[in-house]
C-alpha cells in the first residue's frame, strides 16, 4: 500500500471534507477540555447502560448519518440536474450513491428505528430496563463503530462505488480492487452483530419484563412491531453475517464463491444478499407502522381500529418477508415458474399491507382529529405511503417487471416506501416522544413548516422519477444525453431534492430554537397519552423509570386510568428498594478494538487485524470474570428523586 | 379540508402527466409484441392502482375532515374498536385485486419465455449477446458474423437472445423492444424480442457495472428480411475476420467504437461455459484493475477519456456509413 | 431489572436467579439464530458442491477413517457435557469439572483430527482457493471447527469461575449455558457428517 493509495486526494471536495472534519475534532477535543467534561463524557455517555441514553445516543447518531446520507443524495441530484454535467466523475458518482444508500438503510433507518425502540419500549411495558442492558451497550458501540469506520473510507483509502447491493463479480478484486470495498464488508459486519443482540435482547425483553397484568394482547402496537422485528432480525442478520463473510473471503483469503474463477456463483450473493436484504425492508417498516398505530390513536383521542387484525397482518408480513427475495432479481431468469410463485407471493403482502391502511383511516373515524405535527406526519405518511404500495405492486408483477427493473420507476418506488414510511416515522416518532427524551416538546409551528416543506419537496423529488422510470432512463448512470430528453423532469427532481435538505435544516433549527424557548413540561403526559410511557410523573423518567411497577388491567392502561379518574398516586410505603444495572466502560473499549480489527481487514493488514480480535476476545472474557450483580437504589433515594421532581 | 389542499392538487397534477406524457415514454411506446404486451399489463395495472389511490383518498379527505376537532363535535366514540363486516371487507377486496392482477401477470410471464405468439411459426433469429465491461459483443452463428455495440435485425421475425457476459453481471434491455434479462458469466440466459416497425432503437445494460456503466450502450437497427439479409452477407463477405488478439483486446473494460467482423469469437470461446476468459485474457495482455483512488488509476483515467475523445469523434465523423460495411 | 428470587428447592440452581432464567433464554435465542447462520452455510455449501473447476470433487477425497473418529469424540464429548451437568444437579462440584475436562480433551482430540484432515486435503491440492466446493467445504466445516475452538476457551473460563467460586446460580447458568452450546455443536456435526461427508461419499462411490 503507498500513500497515494492510502490517502484519498485530488478533489477539493475531498479536501474540504479532510478540513472540516480535523476542526471538528479539535473542536470537540478542546470543548470537552475546556469545560472539564470528559468525565462527564464518560460517566454519562461512554458507560452508560440506561436504555434511555442508549437511545438517545443512536438518534443522535442516525441524525448525523441522515445529515451525511442527506448530502450525498443532494451531491447526485445536482450532478443529474441537467444533461451531461461535470460536476462528478463516474466513479466519484458511483461511490457516492453506493454510500448513499448503505448508509440511509443500515446506518440511518435502522438505527433511528432501534433508537425509537430504546427508548419507548422499555417504558411502554413497563420495565426498569432491558432484559439485558449491558447487551445493550455493546450492541450501541458495535453498531457505532462499524458505522464510522464505514464512514472514514472516503478521505482514507476510498469509498465503496460497487452499490449498495454490491452484486459480485464486480465487488471482486479483480474488478473493484482495494480497500473500498473491504470498508462496506467490514462495516456491515461489525454493525450487524450490534443488530443481532438488540434483536435478542428486545425480544427477550418483550417477552419477559413486561409488568404484570400486560398480557400479549394487551401490548401497545409500537411494542408488538417491535416484537415481530426482533424476530425478523434475528432470522434475517446471521444471513447477512454470512453473505458478507463469504465475500470478505473472496476478497481477502482468495475463496471462490461468487468470483469468475473457480466455478465461483455470482447468483448466490444476489439471493443471500436478498434474502437477508427483503427482510430487512421491513425491519425497517414494521415500527414505523407501530409508531403511527400509536400517533394515530392518541391523536384521534380513540382506541386502535381491529387491534389484533393490526398484529395479525403484523405476523403474516412477517412470515411474507422470507418469501418474497426473488422479486429483486425476476429477470435473472429462474424460469415461468419461479417467477410467477414470486410475483404473487409479493403481491399477497399488500393484502395484510392494505388492511393496515384502512385500519389506521378508521382509527381516525369517529374519532376527534388533533392536527398536531405527529399527527401531520402520520397523515401524509397515509397519503403518500399508498404511492409506494401501489408502485410495489406494480413492481411484483414480473412480466412487467422486466421493464421497470433498474430503472428510476424502482428508485422512486423504493423512496416513496422507505421515505413516506420510515422517514416519516422516524420524524413522527422522534417529535412524539421527544418531550419524554428532553422533557420538552418541538416547536410546533416550525414543525409544520418541516413537514410541509419535507413533504412537497418529497413528492416534487419523487414523483417525476416514476416517469423517469418509463421513459427508459436506468437507476446508477451518473450522466445523460441531452436528446435522452431526461432533462427537465430531472431539474424538477433535483429541485425537490434540495427542498428536502432545506426542510432537514429547519428541523436542526427547530431543534436549537426549542431546546432555548420551549416550554418546560410538567408532567409526564405531554400529549395526553395512552400508554405506560406517559404515566411517569416526571416529564423525563428518571434512571430507573417507574418507582413502582405500575399493574396492567387493559389495553390503553392509562388511557383508561385517567378517564376513570383513578391515576395512582406513589405512596411512600410502596417504595421498595431498586436494583439496577453499573455502568460498564467494557463495551466501548471492546468496539474499538472491533474498529482495530476492522480497519486492519480494509486493508489487508493482518498483524492490526489479528490484534484487534485478540483485543475482542480479552474484553469478553474480562466481562465473564466480571461479576458485577448492579446495585440497588435506596428507598430514600427513590422518595427524594420523586419529591424533587413533583 | 384546507390542508390536503395541496394533496389533491398534486393528484390532479400527477393525472396530467400521466395521460400527456403517455405516449411520449418509450416503455409504453414500444415497438414489437414484446413490448406491446408488456405495455398492455402495465396500463392495466395502472388503472387498477388509480382506482386504489382514489378510494383511499376520497375515505382518508372524507374522514379527516368530518371528524376534526372543532366545535361541536359530533359523532365521537372513543371506544369504537373495530368491526367484523368492515374488517372482513377490506381483507376481501385486496384479496380479489391480488387475483384480478395475478392471472394475466402469470399469463405474459409464461408468454414472454417463449416467441410472440404471431411470429410462432417462424425460425426466430438466433444472436449470441456477450456484455464486456463496458462493450456488447454480438455473434450471429447462422451467419457467422459479429458486430460490436450496434444491432441489425430484421422486422416481424422473433429474435432469440442467447445473454452471457464476460466479466460483470449486466443486463439486456431494449425499452422499445421489450423488458430486459440479465447476462452473467458461466451462465447463458435466453430472451425473445421482436421489432414490427423498422428503425433504430437504443438498447443499453441496465445492470451498474462500474465506472463505464453510463455509456454501455448499443444500437439497435431493425430492417426488412431483405435488407438483413444483404447487409449479412455483405459484412461476411467484406468485413475482416475476428482474431484471437483482437478479441483479447476487447476484453480490456473500456469502451470502444462500432465493430464489424466476419467470424465470431465463438469459434473458440463461449462465455456461458467459460466465466474465467475475459481475466485470463487480462492477464496475458498484463493489465491489471487498479485501485480506483491510487496515481496509477488516475492516469489510467486520463487515458480512458482521451480514448473516449477521440471515439466520439471518430463516430460523429463516420456516422452513417459506420453500420455499413 | 427485576431480581427475583426463586427459592423452591426443585428448581435447578441455573434457574433460580432472575439474570439466570433471562440469560438461558436470551442464549436459546441466540440458538435459533446461529441455527439459521449455519442453515445459510449448508445452503452455500450444496449449491456450490458440484462446482468443482479443476480440483477434486470433496466426496473424493473424504477418508471414512477421519471421520468416524472426528465424529466419535463429539457425540462422546456431547454425552460426557450431559454427564458434567447431572454433576452440577447433584452439587457435585469436583464431578462437573472432572466430566467437562474430558469433554474438553474430547474437544481437543476432535480439533487434532479436523485439522489433521485439513492438512491432508491440502496436501492433496484442495484448499479453500481451489473451487468453488471446497471453498464452500472450508468454511462450512471451518465454521464448525472456530465454534469448537471458541467452546473450548469459553468452557475453560466457566470451569475456572466454578472453582474459584463454587456452584452459584450464577456460575451454574453458565454452565449450562455452555453445556447448551456444546450440544448444539454437536448436533450441527451430525448435519455435517450427514449432509457433507457421507452424501458427499455416496455420490462420488455410487
Amino acid at each position: 500500500m503507498k500513500w497515494d493509495e492510502f490517502f484519498v486526494t485530488g478533489d477539493p471536495m475531498i479536501y474540504g471534507a479532510d478540513v472540516s472534519i480535523v476542526l471538528t475534532m479539535v473542536g470537540i477535543l478542546f470543548y470537552l477540555t475546556k469545560y472539564n467534561k470528559w468525565k462527564w463524557l464518560w460517566d454519562e455517555w461512554l458507560t452508560t447502560v440506561d436504555h434511555k441514553k442508549l437511545g438517545i445516543m443512536y438518534i443522535v447518531s442516525a441524525v448525523l448519518m441522515l445529515f451525511r446520507g442527506g448530502v450525498d443524495a443532494l451531491l447526485m441530484r445536482t450532478q443529474l440536474a441537467v444533461p451531461e454535467a461535470k460536476f462528478l466523475d463516474s466513479q466519484h458518482y458511483n461511490e457516492i450513491f453506493t454510500t448513499h444508500g448503505t448508509i440511509m438503510i443500515i446506518f440511518m433507518a435502522m438505527p433511528f428505528l432501534i433508537g425509537l425502540i430504546n427508548v419507548v419500549v422499555p417504558l411502554q411495558i413497563g420495565a426498569r430496563d432491558v432484559a439485558y442492558p449491558y447487551l445493550n451497550a455493546v450492541s450501541f458501540w458495535t453498531f457505532f463503530i462499524g458505522a464510522m469506520l464505514f464512514n472514514i473510507s472516503f478521505v482514507i483509502g476510498g469509498s465503496p462505488s460497487a452499490g449498495w447491493t454490491s452484486y459480485m463479480p464486480l465487488a471482486s478484486n479483480e474488478l473493484s480492487p482495494g480497500p473500498g470495498q473491504n470498508y462496506y464488508l467490514l462495516g456491515l459486519q461489525i454493525a450487524g452483530i450490534g443488530t443481532l443482540l438488540t434483536g435478542i435482547n428486545f425480544l427477550v425483553t418483550i417477552l419477559k419484563m413486561r409488568a404484570p397484568g400486560m398480557t400479549l394482547f394487551r401490548m401497545p402496537m409500537f411494542t408488538w412491531s417491535s416484537l415481530v422485528t426482533m424476530v425478523i432480525i434475528i432470522f434475517a442478520f446471521p444471513i447477512l453475517t454470512v453473505a458478507l463473510a463469504l465475500m470478505t473471503f473472496d476478497r481477502l483469503f482468495g475463496s471462490h464463491f461468487f468470483t469468475l474463477q473457480g466455478a465461483g456463483m455470482d447468483m448466490l450473493w444476489a439471493n443471500l444478499f436478498w434474502l437477508w436484504g427483503h427482510p430487512e425492508v421491513y425491519i425497517v417498516i414494521l415500527p414505523a407502522f407501530g409508531m403511527f398505530s400509536e400517533i394515530i390513536s392518541t391523536f384521534s383521542r380513540k382506541t386502535l381500529f381491529g387491534y389484533k387484525a393490526m398484529i395479525w397482518s403484523m405476523l403474516l408480513i412477517a412470515g411474507y418477508s422470507f418469501l418474497v427475495w426473488v422479486h429483486h432479481f425476476f429477470t435473472m431468469g429462474s424460469g415461468a415458474l419461479v417467477n410467477s410463485v414470486f410475483s404473487i407471493t409479493t403481491m399477497a403482502i399488500g393484502i395484510p399491507t392494505g388492511v393496515k391502511i384502512f385500519n389506521w383511516l378508521f382509527t381516525m373515524y369517529r374519532g376527534k382529529i388533533q392536527f398536531t405535527t405527529p399527527m401531520l406526519w402520520s397523515l401524509g405518511f397515509i397519503v403518500n405511503f399508498v404511492i409506494g404500495g401501489v408502485t410495489g405492486v406494480m413492481l411484483a408483477m414480473a412480466a412487467a417487471d422486466y421493464q421497470y427493473h433498474n430503472t428510476y420507476f424502482l428508485v422512486s418506488h423504493f423512496h416513496y416506501v422507505l421515505i413516506a414510511g420510515t422517514v416519516f416515522a422516524c420524524f413522527a416518532g422522534l417529535i412524539y416522544w421527544y418531550p419524554k427524551m428532553f422533557g420538552y416538546k418541538l416547536n410546533e409551528r416550525i414543525g409544520k413548516w418541516v413537514f410541509w416543506v419535507f413533504t412537497i419537496g418529497f413528492n416534487v423529488c419523487f414523483f417525476p422519477q416514476y416517469f423517469l422510470g418509463l421513459d427508459g432512463m436506468p437507476r446508477r448512470v451518473y450522466t445523460y444525453s441531452e436528446e435522452s430528453g431526461w432533462g427537465p423532469l430531472n431539474m424538477v427532481s433535483t429541485i425537490g431534492g434540495f427542498m428536502m435538505g432545506i426542510a432537514f435544516l429547519i428541523l436542526v433549527y427547530n431543534m436549537y430554537y426549542s431546546f432555548r424557548y420551549a416550554k418546560r413540561e410538567t408532567t409526564g403526559d405531554a400529549w395526553d397519552g395512552r400508554t405506560l410511557e406517559w404515566s411517569t410523573p416526571t416529564a423525563m423518567p428518571p434512571f430507573y423509570n417507574f418507582a413502582k411497577i405500575p399493574e396492567v388491567t387493559g389495553l390503553d392502561h392509562f388511557w383508561r386510568q385517567k378517564q376513570a379518574g383513578k391515576v395512582e398516586k406513589l405512596k411512600a410505603e410502596d417504595i421498595k428498594p431498586i436494583h439496577m444495572p453499573s455502568n460498564s466502560g467494557v463495551p466501548f473499549i471492546m468496539a474499538s478494538f472491533f474498529f482495530v480489527a476492522g480497519f486492519g481487514m480494509v486493508f489487508d493488514w493482518m498483524w492490526m487485524a489479528i490484534a484487534g480480535i485478540i483485543g475482542v476476545f480479552g474484553t469478553l472474557f474480562y466481562r465473564s470474570f466480571e461479576y458485577d450483580d448492579g446495585y440497588y437504589v435506596s428507598v430514600e433515594e427513590v422518595i427524594e428523586t420523586e419529591k424533587i421532581s413533583k | 379540508m384546507r390542508r390536503l389542499k395541496p394533496f389533491f392538487t398534486f393528484g390532479l397534477l400527477m393525472a396530467v402527466f400521466m395521460l400527456s406524457g403517455c405516449s411520449d415514454m418509450i416503455v409504453l411506446d414500444p415497438k414489437g409484441p414484446v413490448g406491446a404486451e408488456q405495455r398492455d399489463l402495465i396500463m392495466y395495472s395502472i388503472w387498477f392502482m388509480l382506482f386504489i389511490l382514489l378510494v383511499v383518498y376520497a375515505l382518508t379527505a372524507f374522514i379527516v375532515y368530518k371528524y376534526r376537532d372543532r366545535k361541536n363535535h359530533k359523532g365521537y366514540d372513543p371506544d369504537n374498536e373495530g368491526s367484523h363486516l368492515l374488517e372482513t371487507i377490506w381483507w376481501i377486496i385486496p384479496i380479489i385485486i391480488v387475483i384480478a392482477l395475478s392471472i394475466p401477470t402469470v399469463k405474459s410471464i409464461y408468454s414472454l419465455e417463449g416467441p410472440p405468439e404471431e411470429s410462432k411459426d417462424q425460425k426466430p433469429l438466433v444472436i449470441h449477446a456477450t456484455s464486456v465491461n463496458w462493450k456488447w459483443v454480438f455473434s450471429y452463428p447462422e451467419q457467422d458474423i459479429e458486430t460490436v455495440n450496434y444491432l441489425h435485425i430484421p422486422e416481424d421475425r422473433p429474435v432469440l437472445f442467447k445473454l452471457t457476459s464476460a466479466d460483470s453481471m449486466a443486463s439486456f434491455w431494449v425499452p422499445q423492444l421489450g423488458g430486459q434479462k440479465y447476462a452473467m458469466a458461466g451462465m447463458e440466459t435466453e430472451l425473445y424480442l421482436q421489432a414490427d416497425e423498422q428503425g433504430t432503437y437504443e438498447g443499453r445494460n441496465s445492470n451498474f457495472t462500474g465506472e463505464g456503466f453510463t455509456n454501455h450502450t448499443f444500437d439497435v437497427m431493425a430492417m426488412s428480411d431483405a435488407e438483413f439479409e444483404k447487409w449479412a452477407s455483405e459484412t461476411k463477405a467484406h468485413a475482416p475476420e475476428l482474431s484471437k488478439g483482437q478479441y483479447d483486446k476487447l476484453m480490456l473494460p473500456g469502451h470502444v467504437k462500432e465493430m464489424t467482423f466476419s467470424s465470431t469469437h465463438l469459434d473458440w470461446v463461449d462465455h456461458a461455459t467459460n466465466a474465467e476468459y475475459a481475466l485470463d485474457a487480462r492477464e496475458r495482455l498484463g493489465y491489471e484493475e487498479k485501485i480506483p483512488h491510487s496515481r496509477a488509476a488516475k492516469e489510467e483515467k486520463k487515458k480512458r477519456e482521451e480514448e473516449m475523445k477521440k471515439l466520439e469523434e471518430s463516430e460523429s465523423e463516420s456516422h452513417g456509413d459506420s453500420h455499413a460495411h | 431489572m427485576a431480581h427475583a428470587e426463586t427459592h423452591d428447592p426443585n428448581t435447578p440452581l441455573e434457574y433460580r436467579s432472575e439474570t439466570g432464567r433471562l440469560n438461558i433464554l436470551g442464549f436459546w435465542i441466540f440458538l435459533g439464530a446461529e441455527i439459521a447462520l449455519f442453515a445459510t452455510l449448508f445452503a452455500t455449501y450444496m449449491v456450490l458442491e458440484h462446482r468443482i473447476a479443476d480440483g477434486p470433487s470433496p466426496g473424493e477425497l473424504f477418508e471414512v477413517k477421519s471421520l468416524l473418529i472426528q465424529t466419535f469424540l463429539l457425540l462422546t464429548s456431547s454425552f460426557t457435557c450431559g454427564l458434567a451437568v447431572h454433576e452440577m444437579r447433584r452439587q457435585n462440584v469436583k464431578g462437573l469439572i472432572t466430566w467437562m475436562a474430558i469433554t474438553l480433551g474430547l474437544g481437543l482430540g476432535f480439533l487434532y483430527f479436523e485439522i489433521e484432515e485439513f492438512l491432508h486435503f491440502i496436501h492433496e491440492g484442495a484448499n479453500i482457493g481451489t473451487s468453488a466446493a471446497w471453498s464452500g467445504f472450508f468454511v462450512l466445516v471451518g465454521t464448525h471447527g472456530a465454534h469448537v475452538t471458541f467452546g473450548i476457551f469459553w468452557v475453560t473460563m466457566v470451569l475456572i469461575q466454578v472453582a474459584k467460586r463454587g456452584l452459584t446460580p450464577a456460575t451454574s447458568a453458565k454452565v449450562f449455558i455452555t453445556s447448551l452450546y456444546w450440544h448444539f455443536l454437536d448436533v450441527v456435526w451430525i448435519f455435517i457428517f450427514t449432509a457433507v461427508y457421507l452424501m458427499g461419499m455416496v455420490m462420488h462411490n455410487g
